[in-house]
């Protein structure tokens, strides 16, 4: 059955919406000049550190997250519902307000920053303080699609391997890890991907010290000011990325489901 | 070894009490009689209001599904998709802590002996029905179960397929003598060819247990189930290569078929005429029988006739006006041929 034909005319609406400021920022790139700016000490500097932290954010994502989806979708038990929606809400606030409450709860007069300090340890305006922020915004990303996954596998699954004789250590390490993969992966991807373009937070829990802090993205937003041919190469950057990823995860979710 | 299990779960209207010997023990209900509640519950996938298992004086209610030595294979077998043949049926034995190359020496061994060997190396999403249901149980007993329950292994199988797996099923479930196997089914045959054992056992599981060995329970039902599950009628016999069947001096038409050896010929009560006299016509079973006895049955007609064996006959209250029965008339009894089927025996 095909939907009714007029539903074009405002598809192509929203694919205007999509695609026109894509084409409006590649017409702007100035072919010649793109491998000098992307190359500056500046710009290596941003994409390297940028790369860095999102790696990182992300294998703390599945560290973390990991586990916690995996109790999210199995079993019941009290406040499970009250913890889904928590998880979810780096989702839905603006990532400035993410931002501040990381430097009020980890900074150098925050909740826990302060016996951080004490002890040594100072986490805002550092490195580590990007790492969180974008574990901060990307958590969301990882949980939700692995909690999906094992929620749409077949528990008889596990059952039958238990009854097997298998621990549940090895439940999860021979049964249900390997058949919600996908899942993990794509969610991994998304979460990457969302770690790679974070901005609001960084800015605000990290700053924007060059080399320490200074995300690509940030360096986009300072090099706007100072120089825009610079800032729409290394947006280029950041559009062939998302694409990248997006294509990735896309290409293999509806092959699964095909 | 023996399973002794109690359990009541009102949710699941299950309230048994069943002691169960080494052998093959089946179970049938109506739907929603808790069959698979029951296996839930000796599994240790499901907790009853109230139960006790114990398997070979192990109390097992407190023990997880993995440390209670008691495989469960589904009705949809649940190969793992990840792993290939050999693989699954060796994921039984690496679970128990042995080496990959044993556990790998012993799937192969099970895999012979259902068959399977030639697909070692596939995966299950390149097996057919019958082939995967054949794998799902190499990897049960691979696991080395002390209890081994069978939830319907042949309900998704297509017509081809089921008598090839229940001649494996019954023949790999008498090579173990100290198994306890609890078969659930709908089917009186796979009752019949799989628990044919004399402490082998039958439980009809619904509002009353009827609990018992196989003949006992099929040949005085106390249930409407167990009556339509005993209905069928069937007739141990040999199958003649080609066609037909001999149960004694006995020469039975049937419908091709390509079994040889031990059989159980069976037909439907609905495909038997009765007549007052002798039939005409195309090759049919003809036999004289007496009538037993005659019960109604929701706008058809039962009668049970005592032939050179016995069976039931279904017809319709306008026939039965037409050709008057009382018990103990003798009246001349078909059955067409193309109407009377061949399946395979365990030889025991």
């Amino acid at each position: 059955m095909k939907p009714p034909v007029w539903l074009w005319i405002p598809a192509s609406g929203a694919i205007l919406v999509v695609v026109l400021p894509l084409l409006g920022l590649l017409s702007s790139v100035d072919v010649g000049s793109l491998w000098p700016l992307l190359t500056s000490e500046a710009s290596v500097t941003a994409l390297l550190l940028s790369l860095r932290t999102s790696l990182a954010a992300t294998a703390l994502c599945i560290v973390l997250g990991a586990p916690l989806a995996l109790l999210l979708a199995r079993g019941s038990w009290r406040g499970q519902s009250t913890l889904r929606a928590l998880v979810l809400v780096p989702l839905v606030l603006p990532p400035v307000v993410g931002g501040l409450a990381l430097l009020t709860t980890f900074g150098r007069r925050g909740l826990i920053g302060e016996h951080l300090v004490a002890a040594g340890l100072s986490i805002s305006y550092s490195t580590t303080a990007v790492v969180l922020a974008q574990t901060f915004v990307a958590l969301p990303f990882l949980v939700l699609s692995l909690e999906g996954a094992v929620r749409g596998l077949d528990r008889r699954q596990e059952e039958a391997a238990a009854t097997l004789g298998a621990s549940p250590w090895r439940r999860l390490t021979r049964v249900t890890l390997p058949l919600v993969a996908p899942g993990l992966l794509s969610g991994s991807v998304l979460a990457f991907a969302r770690a790679l373009g974070e901005f609001g937070a960084t800015l605000t829990f990290a700053g924007s010290a060059q080399g320490r802090t200074r995300t690509l993205p940030l360096e986009i937003y300072l090099q706007r000011e100072v120089d825009p041919d610079a800032a729409i190469a290394l947006s280029l950057v950041l559009v062939v990325l998302a694409t990248v990823i997006v294509g990735s995860v896309y290409a293999r979710t509806t092959r699964a489901a095909a | 070894m023996s399973l002794q299990v109690r359990a009541r779960w009102a949710e699941r209207g299950l309230d048994v009490d069943l002691d169960l010997p080494p052998g093959r023990h089946a179970v049938t209900g109506p739907n929603g009689a808790g069959k698979s509640s029951l296996l839930a519950i000796l599994a240790g996938l499901a907790r009853a209001d109230d139960s006790r298992v114990v398997l070979d004086g192990r109390p097992l209610d407190d023990l997880p599904p993995h440390r209670r030595r008691v495989v469960l294979m589904s009705q949809a077998g649940q190969l793992f998709p990840h792993l290939d043949v050999r693989d699954n049926v060796a994921f039984g034995p690496r679970s128990h802590g042995r080496g990959r190359r044993e556990s790998r020496a012993a799937a192969e061994h099970w895999l012979d002996v259902v068959g399977m060997s030639d697909f070692a190396d596939r995966r299950p999403s390149r097996l057919s029905g019958g082939q995967a249901a054949r794998v799902a149980l190499a990897r049960a007993l691979a696991a080395e179960p002390d209890a081994l329950l069978l939830d319907e292994p042949l309900a998704a199988l297509d017509v081809e397929a089921t008598p090839a797996m229940r001649a494996v099923l019954s023949r790999v479930t008498h090579e173990r003598e100290d198994l306890v196997v609890v078969l659930v089914t709908h089917d009186v045959l796979d009752v019949l060819t799989v628990a044919d054992g004399p402490t082998d056992t039958l439980t009809v599981l619904g509002q009353q247990v009827e609990h018992g060995p196989v003949r006992q329970v099929l040949e005085h039902p106390r249930s409407d189930f167990t009556a339509g599950l005993a209905g069928l009628n069937l007739l141990r016999a040999e199958a003649t290569p080609g066609g037909g069947a001999i149960a004694g001096d006995l020469d039975i038409a049937t419908g091709p078929h390509e079994v040889a050896g031990p059989c159980w010929v069976t037909f439907t009560p609905d495909a038997v005429s009765l007549h007052h006299d002798h039939p005409e016509g195309s090759p049919r079973n003809v036999w004289q029988g007496r009538v037993s006895r005659v019960e109604a049955h929701a706008g058809r007609v039962r009668v049970w006739l005592e032939t050179p064996f016995a069976m039931s006959a279904e017809v319709t209250p306008a026939a039965l006006a037409a050709l008057p029965l009382r018990p103990g008339d003798t009246v001349w009894v078909s059955v067409k041929a193309s109407q009377v089927r061949v399946h395979p025996a365990a030889v025991s």
